[in-house]
């Protein structure tokens, strides 16, 4: 299972506290994790990647491992601790608006 | 006893205000959706315990909501609005070829009859319909189809289609008004459509008397005369007795003919509300007197109504959505500004009271009347 953390308001969105897991089959990529996510937690369907451009929505970053993600393609293979569970794929708004 | 059930959509969540008929103690549940921008809250006539929010944000887009039990629980339903086909471009401010993209939705209007059936008003100007009760969206694309689609522009606020009347008497008709293409209608139930804008001028784009390009900020019809329309365009006051075939200007004696909302008194066609703001440039009240005007000619003259309204030192604006009338014997009226007061006026507009004074930034005030 992967572990996934949300930002607060898709947490409240998708009626979850704290992490979810999520079973992510095939390669691990940021792609195959929100396909799961939207498919176990269809309300989340739009909000983190646009429903037409399927772009990762420009006010949110992907992180793991202390590394920046966002800008890797969304089929890069995550790193084997996101995959084997140690550590969490982290959804981040961005702190934007003032 | 009749009820009242006052639905608000702010910059910060949505609020529910509940009162008898006599509207005097009001209770308010909420924020509901904390923190989101909810554009517009509306209630189904045939089944008032069916009601549709529209739930934005910057961050994580589009979300629509759903309550069966008139607004104590909700539940996401569909949010994907795909434009049928290629959707082209419209006009950018520049005046360049931009491709139409999906925002968010202004408003909803769900069905006289079919609390499923529900239509969207959405940034980029489209206008969509369910039928299964917010589950599924399709474009009524003849909409866009009508051959002006690639002239029209974005306002101030966006490309945004705001209003959606529905004829009581016509199925096959619907009233839509877009900022600032103009207004249009279908007779056919949304297969085709025309613009409706003759007698429109707008000496702020190249062509005053232009069939499209209009900034019309809301119409507003009565149920029992819906051939007669009422409009409050970027500058001037508007009406049409022929469903939009023509308009002229019944502005008549107010102190500014900006504004954005207008509307129609329950009982009497005649009688409309409009609140002056002082210009485009100065989104709020002239002289820092908050002040509805109430025509109960249908326009021309007009005459201030202020009893219970600030008076002095107010700048909040009134957004386009946020007035409303309920249906009770005595018609309230009501209406929410940009400083998060929401007002009330039990009495047709004689006089009024703040029936939430702190609220974030009201974008939309709709009312229920319920037995």
């Amino acid at each position: 299972m992967i572990r996934v953390v949300l930002p607060p308001h898709l947490r409240t969105l998708a009626r979850v506290g704290g992490e979810v897991k999520v079973d992510v089959p095939g390669q691990v990529t940021p792609r195959s994790i929100i396909d799961a996510l939207e498919a176990t937690y269809p309300m989340l369907g739009g909000t983190i990647r646009d429903y037409t451009t399927q772009e990762r929505r420009p006010f949110l970053r992907f992180f793991a491992c202390a590394e920046d993600l966002s800008h890797d393609p969304p089929d890069t293979p995550l790193p084997e601790a996101v995959v084997s569970g140690v550590e969490p794929f982290l959804i981040i708004g961005a702190i934007a608006g003032g | 006893m009749s009820k009242v059930r006052v639905l608000v959509g702010t910059h910060k969540g949505a609020f529910i205000l509940t009162s008898d008929g006599k509207r005097e103690k009001w209770d308010v549940s909420g924020p509901h959706f904390a923190g989101w921008e909810i554009y517009h809250v509306k209630g189904s006539p045939a089944d008032p315990n069916r009601l549709y929010a529209s739930q934005t944000s910057g961050w994580f887009g589009q979300v629509v909501q759903r309550s069966n039990d008139g607004g104590r629980t909700w539940e996401a339903v569909g949010n994907k609005f795909p434009y049928e086909g290629v959707p082209g471009t419209h006009q950018w401010y520049d005046g360049t070829a931009h491709p139409w993209e999906f925002k968010r939705v202004w408003h909803f209007e769900p069905s006289l009859t079919d609390p499923d059936t529900v239509y969207a008003g959405i940034e980029d100007a489209a206008l969509f319909r369910s039928t299964d009760g917010g589950a599924n969206w399709q474009e009524l694309a003849g909409l866009r189809g009508h051959g002006s689609g690639p002239r029209w522009q974005p306002g101030a606020g966006g490309m945004c289609l705001h209003t959606i009347l529905l004829d009581p008497g016509n199925p096959n008709r619907i009233y839509i008004a877009i900022s600032a293409a103009g207004a249009f209608r279908t007779d056919d139930g949304g297969a085709t459509w025309q613009p409706i804008n003759r007698g429109l001028y707008s000496q702020y784009i190249p062509e005053p008397t232009a069939e499209v390009g209009h900034c019309v900020h809301r119409i507003a019809m009565h149920r029992s005369r819906p051939n007669v329309l009422y409009m409050q365009k970027h500058w001037d006051v508007m009406r049409s007795n022929d469903s939009g075939d023509l308009w002229q200007e019944v502005s008549g004696n107010l102190p500014t003919d900006f504004g954005f909302v207008i509307d129609v008194h329950a009982h009497e066609p005649e009688t409309i509300y409009v609140v002056p703001i002082k210009s485009d440039g100065e989104h709020y009240p002239p002289e820092g007197k908050l002040r509805v005007y109430r025509s109960r000619t249908g326009g021309n003259e007009w005459e201030p109504l202020t009893k219970g309204l600030p008076q002095e030192n107010c700048y909040v604006n009134i957004l386009r959505d946020a007035m409303a009338v309920d249906s009770l014997d005595s018609c309230g009226i009501y209406f929410g500004t940009t400083g998060g007061q929401v007002y009330c006026s039990a009495d047709a507009g004689d006089n009024w009271n703040a029936i939430a004074r702190d609220l974030p930034s009201v974008f939309s005030v709709e009312v229920q009347t319920l037995s």
